[in-house]
């Protein structure tokens, strides 16, 4: 017996819009049924999970921090994604870009202006794009896959961060912890509401980021050319688009705004480099692009989705005693439905039973 | 007479009340046909009358909203192509589906769901094409073959799983006459042999030549079933239409000798790029305004590669290469040669000259954003939507493109319709220079018709019109001078007036394309 995918010959338009929520539903369920097997009361488990963190201020404001940097980097993924690049090293474009933003605070401490920060922005932004170019350039120059050359660059960046935190740029007054100085005044994004909790100006960073890209894919000639290129490239080439230099564009958007999201979390959230800064936000985006439907809008929401389930994953750590790598599993999770229910709207399943093949002619009067 | 008697004795295939709606559109509407068994059944009609849609139920690839579809007396539900095979019903699609990379055998052994060793499958096919005619090496690559040969690796593909009932979909839209005549031979031989055939044409000749019965279509309802044999191919075209096919006027060139030269390639030679791909051998030629020049050939024979080159898809290492208005465009891109005034019609419309999943007013974007600037696109590259979605409008109307909705997706627009689409929204700006490959292939007589006039009428106001074709009916129909393109290398063009099938057909074959002169003087 062997199981086919059989190209459905009309799509439901109007599944494929609730698409997202069937995948949020089921990965609902399969959660619940998780808890259940780990001994947990499933309920309690996801009411912990799921809607204790939005009861109060401080923790909407802690939403807003995670969902800043899952906001902004999958919105440059979208970008990619549409235009058919795979970039899925995001991870390691925010790490380049949080390390090339703190080249100033870490290593020039004394030099303190108003005008550090919107330098760092800038440089975290040229840092990652600049990583993000790496795998453009070997995908157009010597055809690689950039989806093999993109994640492999993600160890890279971890790594050579590990090593400058606990090298070249460890704390010298920091008692041979592996972090770097903390970040001056200057350097440090501010929060928005500093009375009401933490939330910085990275969430609005990735409103805005949003709704630009949004407006260029949807508007212009360029978002035109992005689509035009994903959908059918030959078409494309027709129109006299280039591909090379959109693989290029797509890469650098994405990798800019990963790393306005690293340095927007480092100087933001965190306020020093350390050997890990972002608990896979880089692979997370993915999801959050994915279940936005590559649409920046969509993906707004999409991020808060994804940041509470970071956020629910802390909270039922300490509640209800469920080890963190729950996160993991449910964001694995969410995915795998998303991607499901998308396969399953465009392609129907079929049993082939190989010796049994003349039960599918079915007579119409049986 | 017996084959007569057969017909109204049994019947294969009965279809009752056939329907398929799509959205708004009834592409089938209550559709009636019968095939009976040693009959070939032609199936009539226009683009978007819904003769795909039928054979697509017929085979499994899409499920009807209502009718009944009943085999040998019993009703059936075909629900997947896997079923229609079972039941004993293939399929010749339009377009092949072998794999260049593999041999013939390997292709048959592929659509096989059995495991049968290759050596075994092989022998077979080749038994069987010897004896139905059509000498076939299962060994060699596809990627070597020509259209015709690799028609007939389908063809055994379809027959060695031997079906009662064979359908056909434009099976001569690619051959040459002579190999047209090879395919009707085996035809007749299937139906000697008791097989059914539906046989989807628009080429009306050939079905009052062969068809025992034909069943005609339009607007997705069946207008009648006639003996085509005693229909004239005036009178079948009526049925299709539903009115008079205008037959394509085209005034005399006027002063063609001293107009100017809009498009000129000298020396063009390129490398294949792709290990199947035709090189291109130091072609010649001019275009002046005023004037259609066609180029004939059998397909796969540099055609596609050629079109890429004049388009400025693939530059040129030299930019006198390819002069378009007495400037140098060899380096310049296609957007390039656009804004120089030249236009281009891609032979594939999804997904070369039309994105499938774009709106038609995208679709009107895709070639015409760089010419079309300030109309269309704003500051920042911002695209001006209505104004895009009204200069759609007026292709849709001029070209009348038959559509299921305002501004529909290209790829929910039948064949034809697309097609008037797309040379409408060249025809749209007015350009010195049309560049058209294939431009009515698979389209029906009305609308074919039309786009042959809309081309002759464009070179009649002063353009350089210069159209790639396999259909010679078209190319005597519309240019003022035919060459041929052969294995790469475009003979000279002849004259229309001394221009004869015989001739032409010859140079296909590949009779020396450097000396078309001398056979025309001894002819």
């Amino acid at each position: 017996m062997r199981i086919e995918l059989v190209k459905r010959p009309q799509q439901s338009a109007l599944y494929s819009a609730l698409s997202p929520f069937f995948a949020l539903a089921l990965t609902l369920i399969a959660g619940a049924i998780m808890f259940s097997l780990l001994g947990k009361n499933p309920l309690d488990a996801l009411y912990y999970y799921f809607i204790d963190p939005l009861r109060e201020m401080w923790s909407l404001h802690e939403l807003a921090v995670k969902a800043a940097p899952l906001i902004l980097i999958a919105v440059g993924l979208s970008v990619c994604f549409l235009s058919n690049n795979w970039n899925i090293g995001a991870e390691g474009q925010f790490i380049i870009g949080a390390m090339a933003g703190s080249i100033l605070p870490v290593m020039y401490p004394d030099f303190q202006s108003w005008i550090v920060l919107p330098l760092m922005l800038i440089m975290s932004m040229v840092g990652g794009a600049a990583y993000a170019a790496i795998p453009a350039l070997l995908k157009t120059r010597f055809n690689t896959n950039e989806i093999l050359t993109s994640l492999m660059l993600v160890y890279v960046a971890q790594l050579f961060l590990d090593w400058m935190v606990r090298g070249p740029w460890r704390n010298p007054a920091g008692m041979n912890f592996p972090e770097t100085r903390n970040f001056h005044e200057y350097a440090v994004l501010p929060e928005i509401w500093p009375d009401s909790g933490r939330a910085h100006w990275g969430f609005v960073f990735a409103l805005v980021a949003a709704l630009l890209v949004w407006f260029m894919l949807s508007k212009t000639l360029r978002g035109f050319e992005v689509k035009v290129l994903g959908q059918s490239p030959r078409a494309g080439r027709f129109a006299g688009f280039s591909a090379s230099k959109m693989v290029f564009f797509a890469f650098i958007v994405s990798g800019a705004l990963a790393g306005l999201a690293g340095i927007s979390e480092v100087s933001g959230a965190i306020g020093q480099l350390r050997p890990t800064i972002s608990p896979g936000y880089g692979f997370a985006a993915i999801i959050v692009a994915f279940l936005g439907r590559l649409n920046p809008l969509g993906i707004v929401a999409a991020g808060l989705v994804l940041a509470l389930s970071y956020l629910g994953g802390e909270a039922a750590q300490i509640s209800i005693g469920v080890s963190d790598k729950v996160v993991r599993a449910f964001q694995g999770m969410l995915l795998f439905f998303v991607l499901g229910c998308d396969t399953l709207i465009h392609y129907r399943i079929r049993l082939v039973r190989t010796a049994l093949s003349k039960a599918e002619v079915s007579h119409g009067n049986a | 007479m017996t084959a007569t008697l057969e017909t109204h004795g049994a019947n294969l295939l009965e279809v009752r009340g056939l329907t398929k709606i799509f959205g708004t559109l009834k592409a089938c509407d209550g559709i009636d046909l019968t095939v009976g068994k040693g009959e070939i059944h032609a199936l009539l009609g226009e683009n978007g009358a819904g003769k795909s849609t039928l054979v697509k139920m017929l085979f499994g690839s899409l499920e009807p909203n209502a009718g009944e579809i009943r085999w040998n007396g019993e009703p059936v539900r075909i629900a997947n192509p896997h079923a229609a095979r079972k039941l004993g019903i293939g399929m010749v699609f339009q377009h092949f589906s072998l794999f260049d990379a593999l041999t013939a055998a390997e292709n048959i052994a592929l659509s096989l769901d059995d495991e049968t060793p290759i050596a075994t499958i092989a022998a077979k096919a080749k038994a069987l094409s010897y004896s139905y005619g059509l000498p076939l090496d299962p060994y060699s690559l596809v990627g070597d073959l020509s259209v015709g040969e690799r028609q007939r690796i389908e063809i055994i593909r379809c027959l060695l799983q031997t079906p009662e009932l064979i359908i056909l979909d434009e099976p001569t839209s690619v051959l040459t006459p002579q190999e047209a005549d090879k395919l009707f031979e085996t035809l007749e031989r299937l139906r000697a042999e008791g097989k059914s055939i539906l046989y989807i044409s628009h080429r009306l000749e050939e079905v009052k030549r062969m068809c025992d019965r034909a069943t005609v279509l339009r607007h997705g309802k069946v207008v009648g079933h006639c003996d085509p044999r005693k229909e004239t191919a005036s009178s079948l075209a009526r049925m299709m239409v539903g009115s008079e096919v205008l037959s394509v006027v085209r005034p005399p060139a006027e002063g063609a000798g001293k107009a100017a030269t809009l498009l000129e390639i000298r020396n063009l030679t390129r490398k294949p790029a792709t290990p199947f791909s035709i090189p291109l051998r130091n072609i010649n030629l001019s275009v002046k305004a005023g004037e259609v020049i066609g180029i004939a050939g059998v397909a796969g024979n540099g055609q596609g590669e050629f079109f890429e080159a004049v388009s400025g898809e693939a530059t040129q290492p030299d930019a006198v290469t390819v002069r378009i208005r007495d400037k140098d465009a060899g380096h310049l891109s296609i957007t390039g040669r656009r804004m120089l005034g030249a236009a281009f019609v891609p032979e594939e419309r999804l997904g070369h000259g039309a994105a499938p999943r774009m709106k038609l007013s995208e679709n009107l974007l895709l070639s015409r954003y760089a010419t079309d600037r300030k109309a269309f696109l704003g500051s920042f590259g911002l695209v001006q939507g209505s104004a895009i979605v009204k200069a759609a409008q007026r292709i849709i109307e001029a070209m009348d493109v038959r559509k299921s909705a305002p501004d529909p997706e290209a790829a929910a627009l039948s064949g034809g319709n697309l097609q008037k689409f797309i040379i409408g929204r060249e025809l749209d700006r007015q350009p010195a220079v049309m560049v058209v490959n294939q431009p009515t292939w698979g389209v029906d007589a009305g609308a074919a018709a039309r786009i042959r006039q809309a081309l002759i009428e464009l070179a009649r106001s002063g353009s350089a019109v210069l159209v790639i074709s396999q259909d010679l009916d078209e190319l005597f129909e519309i240019s003022d001078s035919i060459a041929v393109m052969h294995n790469g290398e475009l003979s000279k063009p002849l004259p229309i007036a001394e221009a004869t099938l015989e001739k032409i057909g010859l140079l296909m074959g590949g009779a020396e394309p450097g000396h078309v002169e001398p056979v025309a003087e001894v002819a």
